[in-house]
């Protein structure tokens, strides 16, 4: 009885804080989606009273709505094209960072991991400001660029409000949630195991192919969950960046709740895209977990 | 020609020196251990052999081929880490198969060489699990059978039994033996645990501050031990300072400070030489009373102390002013330790050429 208690004190805070501020608001808005949306915003009345007494006012609506035009849908792969590019482009530039942390004597790994994260420590928004101006047609940056591509006779490109723009800022700004997960995993593997591989006859490549890359999949799947779950639901970014080629999913969402006040449809979106990523993640998870079975 | 020969390897770390001009041969088909405290270069050593570290100067030659010039993946010579160094993302016939797949084995030889190395270390059955559910033994096997299955030509161990428990560790040693005589393979043993060495080698290199102490079979260097360090580190031993005063062609006579005259093997030192006497507690006899043979150092002292050993007693008796030697005297008979309390008057002995003396 003592134990149960002295459990539940350690743990019932947290699980509090998600009943009241995750499971319940995801609960209403899946509510929220069912429903009409009121006449000046908003959401209408889920009882209607009239005569005959009060019945139920919930509809299929949004769904239907987000079904009957492929322009949705559109977003939403788009949106996953993005999230996938970001990822994949992530993982390309931090894995060979995390391995060289990793590898590096241990007096400066602490000083490179506070570099990867220095980032952190200003503005989300000013960070992504700051990109507006280097990628602005005014800038250094583009001079150099179009400079260099005139040579061949290409351009002058713009880079601002394009899709280039917003995946380039998006690696940017999520880089860190690749290289901390990615970096916690290498830094636990045993140097042993590869004096072993070498001793037992791997080369260099080898070494890295049979020994480090299968030990840091579970690194990998940690980065490549921690980069493109958030990406899928980004709006600062596009918004800023993107102009009107390169809107995502959360720009729609963020307009429907805020501009157009369709509540239930953005509740719909929202919902949408929850399944989605769980869909994804869960199949990625489910994939991942056989293969970690040897892990221990 | 030895099949390894080390010749004047030295390694520097900074300003601390681990290998010190170390040179030894070892031959083919030998169980050769490399014994010593930690930090006296014995695993530094075994690291240059296989490759992970490089002499400062010095060289190794294998079969007669500079090791140098032999990049550590290419040397036939394969090692046993103390960690076992499994690799635990691998299952155990995944494991024994790395090497074989290295060298580009076929398919189906190596299925066939996992399946006989894996019934060679009795774990036939468990070719599809994965080191972490394995016991510790299962592992260490798991480990011998990955390092030999490709046949090097040399194998080294670096304290492959440190992490077991005792029982397991006896069992494992007579393994290691039959093991090595099965396989003819040459084997050299790092450890810091002389039963171990004794138990297992065919020769010892005691090493000590990164140089070799002595080298030779285990009985010579337990009961011949060189110098005061290999008589120390090796078992117990009493070690008590003593002058020559008298030498005869094989005898010589001893004189020990609050002891008085010990009768020694000459081992061909002249008169007035300082040192001291080695001398194992199991070659002391101790009794209530002694009948002394004509060639034996005889005794009368007191019972200082005692430790019940279990099979064993070990006294330690206070002869003359404040000499104490130790001797040992076996359990074999029932209520034996209660023969002799702290206090009691008692005699030893020893034959004169049962201890060893040595100069300086």
């Amino acid at each position: 009885m003592a134990k149960n208690f002295g459990k539940w004190l350690i743990s019932g805070p947290p699980v509090l804080y998600l009943i009241v501020f995750f499971v319940i608001p995801t609960c209403i808005m899946v509510l929220a989606s069912f429903r009409y949306a009121g006449e000046y915003g908003g959401l209408a009345p889920v009882l209607l009273r009239d005569a005959s007494g009060a019945h139920l006012n919930l509809t299929l609506e949004s769904y239907q709505e987000f079904f009957s035009d492929f322009i949705y849908s559109w977003l939403f792969i788009k949106t996953l094209i993005y999230a996938l590019v970001t990822t994949f482009f992530c993982l390309l530039m931090a894995y060979p960072l995390a391995l060289l942390i990793a590898r590096s004597a241990s007096k400066y790994r602490d000083l490179l991991v506070l570099l990867v994260i220095l980032p952190f420590w200003s503005n989300f928004l000013i960070r992504i400001y700051a990109w507006m101006i280097l990628l602005g047609p005014q800038s250094a940056f583009s001079a150099a660029l179009n400079g260099f591509l005139g040579i061949f006779g290409v351009g002058p490109v713009r880079l601002l409000f394009t899709p280039f723009a917003v995946v380039l800022c998006l690696i940017y700004v999520q880089l860190p949630f690749m290289v901390l997960p990615l970096y916690a995993n290498l830094e636990k593997h045993d140097p042993a195991l590869l004096d072993a591989a070498q001793d037992l006859g791997a080369n260099g490549w080898q070494r890295f192919w049979r020994v480090t890359f299968p030990l840091s999949l579970p690194g990998i799947y940690a980065g490549i969950a921690l980069v493109f779950v958030p990406v899928l639901g980004i709006f600062a970014v596009p918004d800023i960046l993107g102009g009107t080629r390169g809107i995502m999913i959360g720009n729609l969402i963020k307009q429907e709740f805020l501009e157009a006040r369709d509540w239930p449809f953005g509740s719909a979106l929202s919902i949408m895209l929850t399944i989605g990523a769980m869909i994804i993640v869960g199949g990625a998870a489910l994939f991942a977990g056989r293969r970690r079975k040897g892990d221990v | 020609m030895a099949l390894l020969e080390i010749r004047n390897i030295v390694r520097r770390f900074g300003d601390f020196t681990a290998v010190d001009g170390v040179s030894m041969d070892i031959e083919a088909g030998e169980f050769f251990t490399l014994l010593g405290p930690s930090g006296c270069g014995k695993t530094t050593l075994l690291r240059m052999i296989a490759g992970f570290d490089s002499p400062q100067s010095g060289e190794m030659l294998l079969d007669g081929r500079d090791l140098a010039s032999i990049a550590p993946e290419k040397r036939p010579i394969h090692t046993v880490f103390q960690s076992y160094a499994l690799f635990p993302h691998m299952t155990v016939a995944e494991n024994i198969a790395f090497p074989l797949r290295m060298r580009k084995m076929g398919k189906a030889e190596i299925g066939e060489k996992v399946r006989q190395s894996l019934e060679d270390v009795r774990l036939a059955d468990r070719g599809g699990r994965y080191p972490g559910e394995l016991s510790g033994g299962q592992r260490q096997r798991v480990a011998l059978a990955r390092a030999l299955v490709n046949r090097p030509r040399l194998l080294l161990l670096d304290e492959p039994l440190a992490a077991l428990d005792m029982k397991l560790r006896e069992q494992m040693q007579l393994e290691l033996i039959n093991l090595q005589k099965e396989v003819g393979i040459t084997f050299i043993y790092v450890t810091h645990d002389q039963t171990e060495a004794l138990a297992l080698s065919h020769r010892i290199a005691v090493m000590n501050g990164g140089k070799v102490e002595q080298l030779d079979e285990p009985s010579k260097i337990y009961d011949s031990p060189k110098n005061r360090f290999v008589a120390d580190f090796i078992g117990t031993c009493n070690l008590i300072d003593a002058e020559v005063s008298v030498v005869g062609e094989e005898k010589m006579v001893l004189q020990i400070g609050g002891l008085g005259e010990v009768a020694a093997k000459n081992p061909g030192t002249t008169c007035g030489a300082k040192g001291i006497l080695a001398l194992r507690p199991e070659k002391v006899r101790i009794a209530a009373q002694l009948v002394p043979g004509s060639d034996e150092n005889h005794f009368k002292g007191r019972v200082h102390d005692f430790l019940y050993m279990g099979d064993v007693t070990v006294y330690i008796v206070e002869v003359g002013e404040g000499v104490h030697i130790e001797a040992l005297l076996p359990n074999s008979a029932a209520g034996r330790p209660r023969i002799l309390a702290v206090g009691d008057p008692v005699e030893i002995s020893w034959r004169y050429d049962a201890g060893t003396f040595l100069d300086g």
